[in-house]
């Protein structure tokens, strides 16, 4: 703990926007506002508030210049990529806007460790090191221990294993740290307090702070990086992106040693036929990559398979630094039984067809990025 | 062999070492190393893959070369140790660059972490460099603990902010009785001439090299670069004066 945030938690900090006016803020900010924060070095949470107003949508090129110099001066002309492999579907919770809902009749699916080393030896032959895993939410079906026995598994194909589940308490993430874990993505899908207990009213996903503060305590028990994200489609994406930025850079501030990411995920089509609430075009989308980037120059954006194509071939030069390839939302999907995903995806693109484009962009694709010691 | 830099039992012709995180696609390697003369390479254990030789970055450096894993990504001397012990494993030879950060706004190494990790390595036997925030009780410590050469930072990595500590490496140079290597920040070919003018041993780029618009072409300047400010280190670099020579001395009228 460096800085002055002592032991206050994210869910306090950002207690001190609680009623703050942003279409008020919004309102008021002019061109020279927009100026002074692309003059700066290190911005301020009010410059990349300001980056994120309509009327930087006006300033959108030189962002994109900047953003680009300081994307390609930090992390270089690389890519890294990886992919998801969900390993089970079974869901306690009552997110409206997810295909894995707990009342969506689906015939659920958990692989079983040999499954998991099938699964893993197709992916491991595309030459990928970064594997992404995912579960839903039901500590009966995907308890610690199973996850635990999975990633066992998975260390004898890839050399970093990073977690997208359920929150976890401290001594469950040190233990999955110290089963091979290395990173963390856990999206708090929409930081307003009030939406969030909107859409999810029911399951132990309702605890907004449980899961609000979950990088912190994976960060307190060692993972060496924690990605963050609202899922854009559910609230307002502006202040969204806002709050995802301060996190982002909270968790950057307490924990120097982590390396911090974001993703800005955007709603998909999934089963159950949620309709976005609020729509985030492909011009917001990357306004709010940049602004993040100028805001955070060192942190990670990753891009996944949810965006399309064309565009993600744009999102490589305007800030990205990780992006998933051959990605598939179901459980056990690259086997041969087929069932239903999260989610659709937007890039259907095999590993290979990725690191082509991206070496055709002056990119390299990187496939090993870490190794678990 | 004529001025040669000796570092762990080699003798280096060549004074520019090169990073390689930063490029757009390993095969520029080999051509850069080609242009510029490096001697030196070194490669993050992270990125080293093995498993596929097609995109194993270990893979394109040339075998004339010295590999040089590094330790990236460590945040403690442990894992820098481990790290560097996989690397051995991994076939990679004995000269290792230490890196270990803890801060991942600026990435300046942590020297306490860097210290401890010197220490055991240089006892296994490891040619150890280690990348440093220069500063004088550490390069001494470091010396002690048995480090080969020391890398001090000239400016934050990946800034291309040229020489900011330049005052400190001066003193490093002056007071460590090892090879001072300026590894970091440096963005230009002039400030590389300008660390080998100073009396540096020798230069660490990669950022400058790696994200220039032709890699070859910026790699073939900064080994020249370097060459042109051994050569004038070498030569002995006249004194500067900041006053014009007064015609009438006021020493003058001494005569004995």
């Amino acid at each position: 703990m460096i800085k002055g945030t002592g032991n206050v938690s994210f869910y306090e900090e950002r207690l001190k926007y609680a009623g703050f006016d942003f279409e008020g803020f919004f309102r008021r900010v002019t061109d020279a506002d927009i100026e002074r924060a692309l003059a700066r070095d290190r911005l301020a949470p009010q410059d990349y508030l300001a980056l994120l107003s309509p009327r930087a949508e006006g300033f959108l090129e030189e962002m994109a210049q900047r953003a680009h110099r300081l994307t390609v001066q930090h992390f270089g002309r690389v890519i890294l990529l990886y992919t998801p492999m969900y390993l089970s579907d079974h869901c306690v919770n009552q997110c409206l806007y997810c295909g894995f809902r707990a009342q969506n009749r689906l015939e659920r699916k958990k692989l079983t460790p040999a499954q998991v080393e099938e699964e893993a030896r197709v992916i491991a032959a595309t030459g990928l090191k970064h594997v992404l895993i995912l579960t839903g939410e039901s500590r009966r079906e995907s308890p610690v221990s199973y996850i635990r026995e999975c990633v066992e598994v998975l260390r004898k194909h890839f050399t970093s294993i990073s977690i997208e589940i359920y929150p976890l308490e401290l001594e469950e993430y040190r233990e999955l740290i110290s089963a091979g874990v290395d990173g963390l993505t856990i999206y708090q899908e929409v930081y307003d307090e009030e939406v969030y207990a909107a859409l999810h009213p029911a399951g132990p996903k309702r605890n907004y702070r449980f899961r609000l503060e979950a990088p912190e305590r994976a960060c307190r028990a060692g993972i060496r990086t924690v990605n963050v994200g609202a899922l854009l489609g559910l609230h307002h994406w502006r202040s969204e992106a806002f709050f995802t930025g301060l996190h982002a850079g909270y968790l950057q501030d307490k924990f120097p040693e982590v390396e911090v990411s974001m993703s800005p995920p955007r709603m998909r089509p999934q089963m159950g036929g949620f309709q976005p609430r609020v729509k985030v075009g492909d011009r917001n989308l990357v306004q709010y990559m940049l602004a993040f980037r100028l805001f955070m120059p060192r942190a990670g954006i990753t891009i996944s398979t949810r965006e399309r194509a064309e565009l993600r071939d744009h999102l490589v030069r305007l800030g990205a630094t990780r992006m998933s390839a051959g990605s598939c939302t179901a459980v056990g999907g690259r086997l041969e039984h087929w069932s239903a995903g999260q989610f659709e995806i937007s890039d259907e693109r095999s590993v290979a067809e990725m690191a082509r484009m991206i070496y055709s962009q002056g990119y390299q694709p990187v496939f090993k990025d870490w190794h678990t010691v | 062999m004529a001025d040669a830099l000796k570092i762990g039992g080699r003798d280096l012709t060549s004074r520019l070492f090169l990073g390689t995180g930063k490029f757009s696609a390993n095969r520029l390697i080999p051509e850069v190393v080609k242009a510029s003369g490096a001697q030196v390479v070194t490669v993050a254990l992270r990125r080293v893959d093995t498993d596929y030789q097609e995109e194993n970055i270990a893979a394109y450096v040339p075998a004339g070369c010295i590999l040089m894993p590094n330790t990236s990504g460590a945040r403690t001397a442990e894992e820098a140790v481990r790290i560097a012990r996989l690397a051995r494993a991994a076939g990679c030879g004995d000269w290792v660059k230490i890196e270990v950060i803890r801060d991942n706004r600026y990435l300046l190494p942590d020297n306490y972490e860097t210290i401890k990790a010197t220490e055991i390595l240089a006892a296994e036997g490891f040619v150890v460099l280690p990348y440093m925030s220069p500063d004088l009780s550490v390069a001494k410590r470091l010396a002690e603990a048995g480090a080969a050469a020391v890398m001090p930072l000239g400016s934050p990595i990946g800034s291309n902010r040229g020489l900011r500590t330049r005052e400190l490496i001066r003193i490093l140079i002056e007071e460590i009785p090892l090879p001072i290597i300026v590894d970091a920040g440096i963005g230009r070919p002039s400030e590389a001439a300008e660390a080998m003018e100073m009396g540096a041993a020798a230069v660490l780029v990669n950022t400058a090299i790696a994200t220039a618009g032709d890699p070859v072409a910026m790699g073939r300047a900064f080994g020249l670069a370097v060459e042109a400010g051994r050569a004038a280190y070498l030569a002995g670099m006249p004194g500067t004066v900041d006053y014009a020579r007064a015609s009438s001395p006021l020493t003058g009228f001494l005569r004995d």
